[in-house]
């Protein structure tokens, strides 16, 4: 096999040196083989510049920490290979959250948000009683669930969204779809009237003006599509009653 | 002095996976304020990777049927080597099955017992029809019932989750991005942590009634690990680094028999325990010539080594990353792959390109737990230090002794939370917060001056990266799956100069604000010192017992060894010492664990 010379193009930005603007710094590196970019950016830091900024916590596309855009692709670096890239790649940080440094951005804050916005936990006035057995649950409720739950965080299906790009306050994919996940559960006793409030709204499930590049953007095939017409369709019909009220 | 951020709180937690969130939420609820500290956001805490389960005996499964607290205690003993404290193992098997239930009420989507009949390694199983719609199990090594609960591939994600939805919940303060570098102490009393901010590199004070470590492994002291990168011991250096506070049995490290080849992500036990077969190079299924009993699923420590003997003795495959032996789940169907064990087909697509569903997976075994960790009591208090707590994969509980079984350890982090939480609370009512301000100025002004001489390179140019690859070579190549004197001496004496170079550190780049170059020489000097625990624990056991085999002595020795090792680092010292007390015998003498080179030799199985 011949080897490659691969060039990156990586954004540069440092918040504590406002005054150098960001821009494009590139670096070039002999590829291995089975190299993905959890290989090459750790190498760049380690042999060229120390100063360089990024996050992977698993890298084994399971925490959803390393999400950015490569060659404008909103996507998981760390299963992100060499192979099935060209010989030059543009790495620039996800858009939409707060940039911490180069390709490093605040994912957990803008999640958090969501997360209290949505109320993602399961709302219940039951107690716990740790005599008895656990309350049944059909298996196929307990896969439901799991498949919205499966969502990682990692930003993609937001950073790739036309709508989040300009509305700062839309939940996106990932907020509509982590309603899913506790309306299809029945140990959360929210009526659809509350979670109307929380997501019936333009920053919640009716700013999504369906263009869907979240569902072919999730890195761990979270059925995005499926998700958002079934949120929407709940709220629709909930909107249309609440109005007659 | 320069100015400097300080936080006030009753309990302070050190790490928000599993261990910290259910310790915190615990004390939440009993009305404390509570802050939690995490590298990074809480969710993206290495518990999240766990995909094969938690252990609880609640025997809704009909491979489960007849398992009790009894059963399970017995496991976790025998695997442990005897080496576990048998009143934690006890006090932790009746906890399980309400951990995983309550972890049910709060949300957790469990799978469940269905109707439907399945196949297993050849034989039907019909489930109660009585158990439907209970939390179901799986099969894991070394355990005699199917015990382990899990969501499909997600058992660590779901838990996860949940438990941050309580966090959520109880409007707990979480700071991510935050590393603490220092214990707050007096060599008497612990008082809080000094911590650096990793988005502006600023330093901070927390100040606390009681102290909680909860910051997981340290496998990344070994280069190739299964375990995330932010893995790297830091909470252990924080005990270790009071010289007061001794960590427990840092030579038990675990190795997982089936680490990908050559990324080292973990392919779960999930695969085995499901029907998986581990094949050599002539696609001979081996491991029922070694352990006809338990087969693939006995013990991680013995499957191990079972591989690496196999491997040696000539039948390894070949590969330029070393040889390796095949994990074959061909047989289990494409629809059992995609969805039970559907992160394992994600995992060998994108990091191998190869499909499960009909092709062979390259494995070998990799380091992946830490038995070892700060040492505690049975309420989780550290020894050494008033006012600390540990709990977690950092703890040394010590519930699994020199092997932990597949399973135990997302149990343990859940049970301990639950306990320990519990005593921490108890704990923190009863307790002042009286520390003088001149205590803490000192402990802070030790990190700044750190972060200065580093900055300028104040005591020499040596390059973070170099002396850390260092680190892990040694650790990798002399204090691995087998072991002996001479490699061991060897690693000791490297990692003694190892640490006199990592006195000498200076930055390449700036250092400035939240700089990663930065954040890394902060950390591995404590980072070598663990590893010279590691080492030298290992070099002076003269016996083999659970994860720990040394060739040079092949066999247990109860007569001399049922004991814990207890590593001091003394103020000022250059190496730690070693200290010993005895393991807790409540309830089940030593005995042979029925796998194992115990029961089969060695030699004794020649494929
Ligand atoms: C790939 C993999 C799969 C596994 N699968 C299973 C399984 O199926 N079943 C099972 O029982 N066990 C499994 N284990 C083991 C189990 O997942 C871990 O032992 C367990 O999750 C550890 O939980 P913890 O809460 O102690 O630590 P972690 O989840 O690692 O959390 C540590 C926390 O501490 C924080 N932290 C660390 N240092 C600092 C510091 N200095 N300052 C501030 N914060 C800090 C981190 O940010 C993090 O929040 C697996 C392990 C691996 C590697
Ligand atoms: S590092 Fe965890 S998803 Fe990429």
């Amino acid at each position: 096999m011949i080897e490659r010379e691969l060039t990156f193009r990586i954004m540069r930005y440092n918040p504590d040196e406002p005054e150098k603007k960001p821009h494009l710094q590139e670096f070039h590196l002999t590829e291995e083989p089975g190299m993905s970019l959890f290989v090459v950016l750790n190498k760049l830091r380690e042999e060229q510049d120390p100063t360089l900024r990024f996050d992977f916590v698993c890298r084994a596309s399971i925490c959803g920490s390393c999400g950015m855009l490569v060659n404008g692709r909103p996507t998981l670096a760390c299963k992100t290979l060499t192979k099935d890239l060209p010989d030059v790649t543009t790495l620039l940080p996800l858009p939409v959250f707060k940039l911490l440094g180069d390709l490093s951005v605040d994912t957990g804050v803008w999640f958090r948000d969501m997360s209290f916005r949505t109320e993602s936990w399961v709302h219940t006035d039951e107690t716990f009683d740790p005599d008895a057995p656990e309350k049944r649950m059909d298996n196929a409720v307990a896969l439901e669930i799991y498949e919205a739950e499966r969502c990682i965080e990692c930003g993609c299906c937001i950073g790739g969204c036309a709508t989040a790009n300009i509305k700062p306050d839309f939940i996106g994919a990932a907020g509509v779809n982590r309603v899913a996940r506790f309306m299809v559960d029945p140990r959360d006793k929210r009526t659809e009237r509350e979670y109307f409030e929380v997501v019936g709204n333009e920053d919640g499930v009716f700013g999504c003006i369906g263009l869907m590049a979240c569902d072919d953007n999730c890195p761990v095939g979270v059925p995005l599509r499926d998700q958002l017409a079934y949120v929407r369709r709940k709220m629709a019909s909930a909107g249309w009653r609440y109005q007659k009220v | 002095m320069s100015r400097y951020d300080s936080f006030v709180t009753d309990v302070l937690v050190i790490g928000a996976g599993l261990a910290g969130e259910r310790a915190a939420v615990e004390a939440a609820t009993q009305g404390l304020n509570v802050i939690l500290l995490s590298l990074v956001p809480p969710r993206r805490s290495h518990s999240s990777a766990a995909q094969g389960g938690m252990q609880a005996a609640l025997g809704n499964s009909a491979m489960g049927k007849g398992d009790s607290p009894d059963v399970h205690f017995a496991d976790t003993v025998k695997g442990s080597d005897w080496g576990c404290d048998q009143d934690v193992a006890r006090l932790f098997v009746e906890t399980a099955p309400i951990a995983v239930r309550e972890m049910a009420h709060w949300g957790v989507p469990w799978t469940r017992v269905t109707k439907d009949e399945h196949v297993y390694d050849g034989k039907v199983i019909h489930e109660d029809p009585e158990n439907a719609g209970l939390i179901t199990a799986r099969n894991f090594g070394g355990t005699a019932k199917w015990r382990t609960c899990y969501t499909s591939d997600g058992a660590g994600h779901t838990l996860l989750y949940t438990l941050d939805s309580m966090v959520l919940r109880l409007g707990i303060t979480v700071h991510d991005r935050v590393e603490a570098l220092s214990l707050i102490h007096d060599s008497e009393r612990c008082y809080g942590a000094v911590a650096r901010c990793l988005r502006t590199g600023e330093l901070r004070a927390y100040t606390a009634k009681t102290t909680v470590i909860a910051t997981g492994g340290y496998g990344r002291l070994y280069g190739a690990s299964t375990n995330a990168i932010i893995n790297e011991g830091s909470g252990l250096s924080l005990a270790l680094d009071t010289g007061v506070v001794p960590l427990g049995n840092m030579e038990a490290v675990q190795f997982h028999p089936t680490g990908l080849v050559p990324s080292w992500i973990l392919i779960t036990e999930g695969a085995r325990g499901d029907g998986g077969y581990l094949l050599d190079k002539n696609l001979h299924r081996f491991m029922p010539d070694y352990e006809p009993a338990k087969k693939e699923l006995a013990s991680r420590d013995v499957v191990s080594r079972r591989i690496m003997q196999h491997i040696r003795a000539g039948y390894g495959v070949e590969s330029p990353y070393g040889d390796h032996v095949w994990l074959d789940i061909r047989h289990l169907g494409a629809e059992h792959i995609n969805t039970n064990l559907r992160e394992i087909a994600t995992i060998c697509k994108n990091f191998r390109g190869i499909d499960p569903v009909k092709d062979l997976i390259p494995v070998r075994p990799t380091q992946h737990y830490g038995m070892g960790g700060v040492r505690t009591n049975i309420d989780g208090q550290a020894y050494g230090l008033k006012n600390l707590f540990a709990l977690g994969e950092a703890a040394c509980w010590d519930l699994h002794g020199f092997n932990r079984l597949g399973g135990n350890s997302l149990a343990e982090t859940v049970v301990a939370g639950k306990i320990i939480g519990e005593q921490i609370a108890k704990f923190t009512a009863e307790a002042s917060l009286d520390v003088k301000s001149s205590l803490v100025e000192e402990h802070l002004h030790r990190q700044m001056d750190r972060v200065t001489r580093l900055r300028e390179s104040r005591d020499g140019t040596e390059y973070v990266y170099d002396l850390r690859r260092e680190m892990e070579q040694i650790l990798s190549h002399h204090v691995g799956i087998f072991r002996s004197e001479d490699s061991l001496q060897d690693a000791v004496n490297q990692l003694s100069d190892l640490h006199e170079r990592a006195q000498r550190l200076g930055l390449r780049g700036g250092g400035h604000g939240g700089d990663p170059e930065l954040d890394a020489a902060l950390r591995l000097p404590g980072m070598i010192r663990v590893a010279y625990c590691i080492a030298k624990g290992a070099l002076a056991r003269k016996e083999s017992r659970g994860s720990h085999f040394r060739e040079d002595f092949p066999h247990r020795d109860d007569a001399n060894w049922l004991n814990r090792t207890l590593a001091y680092w003394p103020e000022g010292a250059d190496e730690p010492e070693l200290r010993y007390e005895p393991v807790k015998i409540t309830e089940s003498p030593p005995g042979d664990r029925g796998y194992g080179e115990a029961t089969r030799g060695p030699d004794s199985a020649k494929p």
